[in-house]
This record gives structure tokens, sequence and C-alpha cells, in this order.
């Protein structure tokens, strides 16, 4: 393929990834907002990366004869009921909080991308059950359905993650479903289908790639929602267990303190939370403006 | 319009037995043994094995399945193993305070929603179209047990106009005679002005923490419709026809822009019936949310599995309700059904 001669003017104009970068760059121009999104996001990232290791204190070192003591130069965030730096453990929460997240968007991607996908494909039984399982998660008001499945798989926060994979199923797999179905007759997959390959290498080597962008968007907007149930189970003491830093158990642990007026303990892991949340939710808005203008609101 | 309703009432059968499978498969067909779910973490070996013959454990899973779905039919949901009360009667007990919070949050959201998305869509590009897409952002951003601190700091402690975040009253006054199990109207209804204030303050910012995480989608929702809709033929034929501003928005277009707000009330509902379970948690809400709670840090899997299914049957129904108000508003939908 490399040999072939393109028109001088053509050949100038740039392609793949480049032409990606330029729109993406075009696109950011226009929406300071997800330029700052974005930047919040390598933040986030940082900290999940090397957080641990750069914070001042232990977080899980207790120190009873500074608890509960407000925000000061020593201790940036104050201190909670056992003298525990708050700051250093919101930092550190950062990690298992972004873990729970990532892992349940990848695990869903994976089920409810290939099971959509090929419900579009295939059409007929694949297309009933598949959709039939994703009315039936709908039926659920979507948290109360996550915690069932946690109180009954077991309280860990590997069923954290797989309970929120399953409530956020039918929007993937109905996602996918549309795409792939709009690509089964579409000429690159005929071509594909006549120079003999099978179904499967259709599906996973065709249709798939091409349906990536949009799976992507979808994974960045929904990172936001799994980061709040995440942190809405461990509140109500379901997953992660005291004394581990996470966010959604750093609020519960907090709460009692609210109305004693130590505001500090609480506010700061929610603060972290809803910056987390705010940050996917404007990047997925931004991410679908690049990948898919026409949505654009 | 019979024929309609009809038709809609068999859409929700499947739904109906989708849900009474999974909420089975969550208590019976799940690694461990659900035996020793139901008797507790306490219990010996001898009540684990006394469980399992009572819930009929021992036999093939369909004979289970059957079972279960008789205890179903007869309202009989097991019994809750901290009280020691039947789950049905609790959770008959406690649905109403449940239900007036979530009413009231719905009502908030939509006061505040529905003005702000007309306004944003017929000023587009103004302060208040800005506010509109800032406070839907940050709404569905803000964790609901978050905000709902954050309002307890600031109303009860720092400026003490609301009272203390412990439940539906005070504990100075008793409950009205119950008639709806709704305070507000149960206090009416007895004609007792001093108590219906009174559970109104303390419902107050409860009602505001589920408004405010159930406002984005339906202030959203309102902007786009409203301003389709005010792109249409009709308002412009209407415009041109001379009539007042005020007419053309609120009677024609309005009436035709909620409709897909109408829609997205399932949407809300779902997010409304989960953060309610987080809310009555930071308010001490004595509704069927911290019952599925309490039972969590219990290990007491009944209730549980109770307050999940009629969750599910709740929202439903929900559904089914909005379907049938879609038919009342759009004369078309119901003959296209």
């Amino acid at each position: 393929m490399s040999e072939l001669i393109l028109p001088k003017d053509i050949a100038q104009r740039p392609s793949g990834l480049v032409a990606m970068l330029q729109h993406a760059r075009y696109v950011l121009r226009d929406n300071v907002v997800t330029g700052f999104a974005f930047a919040l996001f390598v933040l986030i990232l940082l900290a999940a990366l090397i957080g641990p290791y750069v914070v001042p204190l232990d977080p899980l070192a207790s120190d009873t004869a500074a608890a509960l003591k407000p925000p000061s130069a020593s201790h940036w965030f104050g201190t909670d009921q056992l003298g525990r730096d708050v700051f250093s453990r919101v930092i550190v929460a950062t990690r298992l909080d972004l873990f729970i997240a990532v892992a349940s968007v990848a695990l869903v991607f994976l089920m409810g991308g290939l099971a959509g996908v090929a419900a579009g494909y295939f059409g007929g039984w694949t297309d009933r059950i598949v959709g039939r399982i994703a009315d039936t998660i709908m039926a659920f008001p979507l948290f109360v359905l996550a915690m069932g499945i946690v109180a009954a798989l077991g309280n860990t926060v590997q069923n954290i993650i797989i309970a929120t994979a399953i409530v956020n199923f039918p929007l993937y797999a109905r996602v996918a479903r549309a795409e792939a179905n709009v690509r089964r007759e579409a000429g690159f997959v005929l071509a594909a289908r006549l120079s003999g390959n099978g179904d499967m290498r259709i599906l996973l080597g065709h249709i798939l790639p091409n349906i990536m962008p949009i799976m992507v968007v979808q994974m960045s907007l929904t990172m936001g929602y799994a980061i709040l149930n995440a942190a809405g189970l461990s509140f109500i003491g379901l997953g992660v267990r005291p004394p581990t830093a996470e966010w959604g158990i750093m609020v519960a642990d907090g709460a009692a303190f609210m109305v004693s007026g130590e505001w500090w303990i609480a506010f700061f892991p929610g603060a972290a939370l809803m910056v987390a949340v705010f940050c996917f939710n404007l990047l997925g808005d931004g991410l679908r403006d690049i990948v898919d203008p026409q949505r654009r609101t | 319009m019979l024929g309609m309703l009809f038709k809609r009432l068999l859409f929700v059968i499947p739904s109906l037995i989708g849900v009474v499978i999974v909420t089975f498969l969550l208590t019976r067909a799940l690694p461990g043994d659900p035996a020793a779910y139901f008797a507790g973490p306490a219990a010996t070996k001898e009540a684990v094995e006394q469980i399992r013959v009572k819930l009929g454990l021992d036999k093939p899973l369909i004979v289970q399945f059957g079972r279960y779905v008789e205890d179903l039919m007869r309202g009989d949901l097991g019994t809750s193993l901290t009280t020691g009360q039947a789950v049905t009667t609790e959770i008959r007990n406690r649905l109403p305070a449940s239900a007036e919070l979530t009413l009231l949050g719905l009502l908030v959201s939509m006061a505040i929603a529905v003005p702000l998305g007309v306004l944003a869509a017929t000023r587009p590009g103004s302060l208040i179209d800005h506010a509109c897409r800032v406070i839907s952002t940050a709404g569905v951003s803000l964790p609901v047990f978050f905000t709902g601190l954050i309002m307890v700091y600031v109303f009860y402690y720092l400026l003490g106009w609301a009272p203390a975040p412990l439940g539906r009253l005070d504990v100075f006054f008793s409950p009205p005679p119950t008639v709806t199990g709704f305070y507000l109207i149960d206090s009416l209804i007895a004609g007792n002005g001093e108590l219906f204030l009174a559970s109104l303050k303390q419902l107050i910012l409860p009602a505001l923490t589920l408004g405010i995480f159930s406002l984005a989608p339906i202030a959203r929702m309102t902007r786009a419709s409203m301003l389709a809709v005010l792109a249409s033929d009709f308002v412009r034929t209407a415009r041109a026809s001379g009539l007042s501003p005020f007419s053309v928005i609120v009677t024609y277009a309005f009436r035709n822009a909620l409709l897909p707000v109408v829609t997205t009330l399932g949407m809300v509902f779902s997010f409304l019936l989960g953060a309610n379970v987080l809310v009555e948690k930071v308010f001490a809400w004595p509704g069927i949310g911290s019952f599925a709670i309490e039972a969590l840090i219990a290990s007491d899997f009944a209730p549980l599995q109770g307050f999940v299914l009629t969750m599910a049957i709740l929202y439903v129904a929900l559904n089914l309700m909005i379907d049938i108000l879609y038919g009342v508003i759009d004369p078309r939908v119901r003959v296209a059904a």
C-alpha cells in the first residue's frame, strides 16, 4: 500500500493521527473547559500514580493527641477523629477510587460492548436475549440493584466493581448494538465478508474497531457515574472497609462530626469526589464533541 | 384509552417477571450458603439447617422458585432477624416516610428545573442559560450524600435555621394520627398547624438535597425540548398571528415541550429512588432506605431482598404511570396505541 502515489496536494494534507490531533486542538481552542478538565484529569492521574509516595504523613497512622484538629499548616486538611492526616488520606484514596471506576468501566465495556455488538450484528435471538437482559436490569433503580448485588455476592471491593459494571450494562449494550446495527450492511463489512472472513473475524476485526471512538466516549461519560456509584456504596458501608482510605467511607466517617462543626473530615474527601466526577463529566462531553460533533449540545 | 391502558399493563408483565427472577437469583444461585445468609452471622449449625429446610433450600432450584413466587403472592417476604417482625409489615410502615420525601424532592426539583429550563431556552446565550448549564452539570457531579452533609453543616450548625437531622419529627412532637402516612397531609387533616410546620422543617433539607440531585436531567431536557419547539413552524405561525409572547410560550410551546420532559421522569425516578437511600442515611430518615442499610450492617438478608424487590416493583409501577401520563398529555400516542 505504501507505494501508492498520491497527487501532491492530497499527500501534503495531514492524515491519521496528525489530523486527529489537529482536529482535537481545533476543538479545544473553542472549548477552554475541556482543556481545563484535561489538566484536572492529569492531576488526578498523578495523585493516583505517585500519591502514596509523596504524601507528607502515613494515611493510616493515628495520633490521638492531634485528633479533630482543623486545617492548619501542618495538617492542610485537618485531622480526623483518630488524628489521621486528612490530606494524606484524600490523596492516597485517589488510587483506590480511580481503580474501582476504571476496572468497572473496563469490565462493562467488555461485557456490554461485546454483547451489544453481537446483538446488533446477528440480530434475531442474540438481539432478543441481550435486549431482555438489558431491560431487566433497567427495571431496577440502578443504585438499589447495585446494593442488592454487593450484599448478595459478598462485601468486597471486587464485588463493588462487578455491581457497578452490571448496572451500567444496558447503556453500553444499547450504544454498541445501535452502532453495530447500522454497520452490518456497510460496504467495508460486505467486502470483508466477500473476501471470506468469518462472522467472528468481521465482528472483532472490522466492526468493533470502527465503533471504538463512540465506545470510548461512552466510557468517559460513565466514568463519573461509576465513581459516584462506588462511593455511594462504600458510604453506606459496602465494599471498602476501614481503615482503608477511600473517599466514600471517609465522608461517612466525617458525617457524624458535621453536626458538631468539624466539617473538614467529610468535606475534603467529598470535594475530591466531586472534583473527580466533574472532571470526568466535562471530559466526556469534550471527547464527544471531538468524536461526534453532531451531538454537541 | 382503555385499550391503551390494557396494552401498557401487558408491557409491564415481562418487567415484573424479570424483577422477580433477578431477586430470586440474588438470594439463591450465589456463591456461599443462602441458608447461612438468612440465618444471620450468629446462627449455630443447627439453626442454619433448620432454616435450610424451612426455606426449602434442600429442594431443586425450580421448586424453590415456585415456593418463592408462592410466598410473594401471599405478600410474605420473610422475617427480619434483628426486629423479629415480618419484612412486609416493616416495609409497609416505613414506605410512607420514603414516599413523602421522594415526592417532595421531585416537586422541588421540578419547581426549580422546569422554569429554569424554559427561561434558558427562551434566552439562549444569556446569563440564565449559562447558569442553567452550570447548575445542571454541577448537579450530577455532586455526590448526593455530600450535598446533604453540606446542607446540614450550613443550615443546622452554622445558621441554626434547620432542626437537627434526626428523622421525621422533633422528639417533642408526636406523629399525627395515620391517614395517608404522610406527616404533612396527616397533620393538616388533624388540623394541627404547629405539627405541619414541624414536619415541614424536618423535610425541607432532605427534600432539597434530593431535588438538587435530580434537577440536572429535568433542566437539561426542558431546555433542549423547549428550544426545539420554539424553532418549529406552529410557534412561528402563532407569533406571526400576533399572539403575546407569554401566550405563545406557555400555551403553545410549553405544552408541547413537556412531552420529552415527562419521558425523562423515568430516569429521574431511578436516580431519586437510589439517592433516597443515601439521603435517608444522612438525615436519619426512618424510611425503607435506612431499613435496608440497618439490615446490611446486621447482615440480615431477608429485609434487604424485600427492599430491593419493593423498590423495583415501585419503579416499574412509576414507569407505567409515566407511560399513561404521556398518553393523557399527547393524544397522538393514544391513537398510535
